[in-house]
Formats: structure tokens, C-alpha cells, sequence
């Protein structure tokens, strides 16, 4: 996947997310785990949103997930994000859903319920994004 | 500020008040002109000195959550006299850059923000996820700002008022799929405000009061990816409450002022309030249920679709439409013999919900 260009918006670091973006760095998903309900959980937080616990760590997940909603932006919030890209909530298989661009060119149509896979994209010298690809093998 | 104040006065002068009866004055701040503390720098910009004094920020959803919050003060004795007032110039006020930093400032920083979600794509995520779930057509989201179109075209406030087809919808750009241009609300500057008092204290006032009956709220997340539903909203919890306070149900509402944003807002707000069951928002649409003379007008000035949308105040329009329609002063546009209407105002992306009913009637 190609690096874009810089000045766009980069995640701010914060010390309870920072497991999920070295994770990025070494092109791992991670997520939240609770061992007291069994769940995994996305945003990270210091209690588990389900029941409270604290006994969360961090896991690696598959990558892979189902597309519950997307849409194609046709006018970019920025010239450092060219239009037109896929933004896209992501169903993950362990549960948790999240928000990521889907990388496919104009030949590649996206519908909910597509399966898609995690790839890692390098912004700047300082983030690695993760983002997700149509899974062609299930289409 | 001075369209903010317009407003506040406006108000008091048709309620048949000096601005010395204000004891309550809630107030959203403007992106266009910000101020530290706004509802105490308004309150000083008109010399008065209230006993209840605040400005609130829940977005879009603000309007009406300031009305509830007014109506329970007045019932707790906070105040007597409560000045609801709100305006913003995005139109004049915000250059294109500062439009755009608004946008991109909107969502979570870490976790939505960087991948580069426009306004219009959030709700694009809602729209699709209907369409997907219910076979939605963007024939019927279109059907949508074509019944608000037709409304404003019989408002001379209205900013919008050239009729628009379906097929105008359809073949306006692109914006976000499967939302294009005329899906989307307007950009303008404008301030509108209302006096709130109780039952008691409106009765020597110079117009018929119009009564808020019931108003309920209902939240469910703020960032649209930690949504549990994104087809149905918090606006359902919102609308049952309302009801239930007021006695009253969905097919007891002559017309609905419903938060539109953008056309997918309203379709599920119609189905979460009541007025169709979910998943039949579309074929309500397709009934012409919307339009003037409809089974239930939708939005009779216009709303953030035609009439004007100054951000964070936009739905305040929605409220003194209501006032006029229930006062039967709505001119061409008046809704034959309306006695009961709800308004509806949501903020976020379909985050934080409210919902008033208003009658002419007491009870």
C-alpha cells in the first residue's frame, strides 16, 4: 500500500492507545481484552465498557472483518486527502467495530457485508495507519 | 453576537416583555464569533441580570435540550422568565479554511479524524447502512428534500425556494455516497430565539402561549463508529418519553419538525419517532405523507434543507415555526387547523436526541 502525503491528520498520542499503534508499527492489530467477560473491546479504555473490570490486556486479533456501513467521500476535507477514498465502518471478526479507509481503485466497487483485511499504511515518519483491503479470495 | 441579540429581542418583544422581566437566559455558543462564557457575554451586551444564566453545547441536539433544561428550571423555580437564544454566521463569519477545520475537527481525533470522514460522510455511513438493510432507494432520501423544498417555496424566509425534482437531487454532485449535494443542508448565518415562562405567567402576555406538553432526550454514543445501532437511534427513546409525558402519540401530531442535516437523518427519525414502523421510512416518504398537505407535513418552513441551517442554532427555526403553525399565523404555509405538532433536534452524528410536543391546547 502507498504512503500518502504528509499533513494529514495524524492520531494524537495518547499513553492508553499507545499498545495499539506500536502495534501498528510492528503490523500487528491489537485490541483490548477483558479476561472477566471474555471480550474484546475498541476504543481503548481503562475499564472494560461491559462490565466495569479492569482486568484488561492486549491481544492480537486476525485483521479480518465485514463491512456493517461505507461510503465514498467525492470531496476530500483536505488536499492531503485526495478524492475520491473509501471511508468505511469495519465489523471486526473478535467483535469490536471500527472506522478505517478501504484501499480499492475506481474498478473495485465495495457493499456492505464485504469481507475485508487489515494492511498497515506508513504516514510520515511517526504513524502506521492500519487500513483494509477488500478480501478477494471470499468475493 | 448582534444577530444573537436581534433574536433575544424579538422575542421579549412579541411576548409583550421588557428585557427587565429576563431572569433565565441560555444561550449556544457561535463558531463565527466565539465567546469564552457566551451566555454572560450576551447577558452584559443587553444589561440584564439574570438568576439563571448559561450557555450549552451538545451540537445540533442543543436547541431543544436547552428547552427541556429551561422548562425544568421554570418548574423548579430556577427562574421565571427564560430567553432561549441562538445565532451563527457559518455563512459570512467562517472563510472555506476555517469551514473545513470545523469538519475535519469533527469525530474522534484517534480514531475517526485521520482517516478523513467529511460531515456528510458520517451520515453517508447511516444512509448506506438503511439502504443495505431495507433496500432504501436515494430516489426516496431525494423525495426527502423535495417535500422540504416544497414547504420553503411557501416561506418568503425561506434562503431555498425553487421547487427541485427527485431527478435534481439525483443528478446534483456527488458528495459522499449515496448522499449529493441537495441531500445536504444549507450554510447560512441566522438567529432565532423564544420566551419560555410557565402556563401561569404566559396568560397576560400578548399572544395565545403555545404549550410544550412533553419533551424527552435520548443518548446513545458520540462518535458514529461507537454506535450500537446505525439504523436506529436514540431518537426513539427521545420520542417515547416526550409522548408519555405529554399524553400523546405519533398519529396525534398535525406536523414534525425533524433534524435534517442531511436527508438519511429524517428517514430514520421517522421511523424512531413513531410515524412509520422501521425499515418503512422510504415507502412513507414515497406516500407524499412529507409534503404540504400531507399526512404529516415534514419540516413546514423549510427546514435546515431549504430554509437555513447557522449550525448549532439551525433548529430554533424549527421552534418558532412551530409557534407560528400551532398560533395559526403560518400564513400559505399554515398546516390546516394544527393543534399538536412535535419537533425534533438531534446533535453529533444522530447522538444526542430530543424531542418536544407543542400544542395550542393546555392539555
Amino acid at each position: 500500500m502507498n504512503a500518502p502525503q504528509a499533513s494529514r491528520i495524524m492520531p494524537p498520542d495518547t499513553e492508553i492507545s499507545r499498545p495499539y499503534w506500536d502495534g501498528c508499527k510492528q503490523g500487528v492489530l491489537r485490541l483490548q481484552y477483558c479476561s472477566d467477560c471474555d471480550r474484546f473491546q475498541f476504543y481503548p479504555r481503562i475499564l472494560c465498557s461491559e462490565c466495569g473490570g479492569r482486568s484488561l490486556s492486549w491481544r492480537s486479533v486476525s485483521g479480518r472483518g465485514r463491512v456493517a456501513s461505507f461510503t465514498v467521500v467525492r470531496r476530500g476535507i483536505s488536499p492531503a486527502y485526495p478524492a475520491p477514498y473509501v471511508v468505511a465502518l469495519i465489523d471486526l471478526e473478535e467483535g469490536p467495530r471500527m472506522m478505517s479507509n478501504i484501499i480499492v481503485d475506481d474498478s473495485q466497487p465495495v457493499a456492505v457485508g464485504d469481507t475485508v483485511i487489515v494492511g498497515f499504511q506508513p504516514w510520515g515518519a511517526d504513524h502506521v495507519m492500519p487500513v483494509f483491503e477488500l478480501d478477494k479470495v471470499s468475493r | 453576537m448582534e444577530l444573537c441579540v436581534e433574536a433575544a429581542l424579538s422575542a421579549i418583544a412579541d411576548a409583550g416583555l421588557d428585557k427587565s422581566d429576563v431572569d433565565g437566559l441560555l444561550t449556544c455558543n457561535a463558531m463565527a464569533q466565539p465567546y469564552m462564557y457566551h451566555a454572560e457575554a450576551m447577558a452584559e451586551y443587553l444589561q440584564i441580570f439574570p438568576r439563571y444564566c448559561l450557555s450549552v453545547g451538545a451540537g445540533g441536539g442543543t436547541t431543544f435540550s436547552i428547552v427541556h433544561h429551561a422548562a425544568s428550571a421554570i418548574v423548579t423555580g430556577m427562574a421565571d422568565v427564560i430567553v432561549i437564544a441562538m445565532a451563527d454566521s457559518l455563512r459570512s463569519g467562517l472563510t472555506r479554511d476555517q469551514a473545513m477545520q470545523v469538519q475535519a475537527s469533527t469525530g474522534h481525533p484517534q480514531f475517526e479524524q485521520p482517516y478523513g470522514p467529511t460531515v456528510p460522510a458520517y451520515y453517508a455511513l447511516i444512509a448506506q447502512a438503511h439502504m443495505a438493510e431495507f433496500g432504501t432507494t436515494p430516489e426516496q432520501l431525494a423525495g426527502i428534500a423535495v417535500a422540504c423544498r416544497q414547504h420553503a417555496s411557501l416561506n418568503p424566509a425561506a434562503q431555498m425556494r425553487d421547487p427541485i425534482t427527485v431527478d435534481d437531487v439525483l443528478s446534483s454532485r456527488l458528495i459522499a455516497d449515496p448522499l449529493h449535494l441537495l441531500d445536504c443542508s444549507l450554510v447560512s448565518d441566522g438567529g432565532s430565539a423564544i420566551v419560555l415562562c410557565s402556563a401561569e405567567r404566559a396568560a397576560d402576555l400578548r399572544h395565545s402561549p403555545v404549550y410544550l406538553l412533553g419533551a424527552g432526550e435520548g443518548h446513545n454514543h458520540e462518535h458514529i463508529s461507537a454506535a450500537h445501532n446505525l439504523t436506529t437511534s436514540a431518537a426513539r427513546e427521545a420520542g417515547e418519553r416526550a409522548y408519555a409525558m405529554a399524553g400523546l402519540g405519533p398519529s396525534d401530531m398535525d406536523f414534525a419538525q425533524l433534524y435534517d442535516c442531511f436527508t438519511p437523518t429524517v428517514l430514520v427519525e421517522l421511523e424512531d419517532l413513531g410515524f412509520c414502523a422501521k425499515g418503512e421510512g422510504g415507502a412513507f416518504v414515497d406516500s407524499g405523507a412529507l409534503a404540504p398537505g400531507g399526512a404529516l407535513p415534514v419540516n413546514t418552513h423549510g427546514g435546515l434543507l431549504s430554509h437555513c441551517h447557522p449550525g448549532n442554532p439551525g433548529s430554533m427555526f424549527a421552534l418558532t415555526e412551530s409557534v407560528w403553525q400551532l398560533r395559526h399565523s403560518a400564513g400559505d404555509r399554515q398546516v390546516a387547523d394544527a393543534r399538536c405538532g412535535l419537533v425534533h433536534a438531534q446533535g453529533g452524528i444522530m447522538s444526542s436526541h430530543t424531542a418536544l410536543i407543542l400544542s395550542r391546547e393546555a392539555a
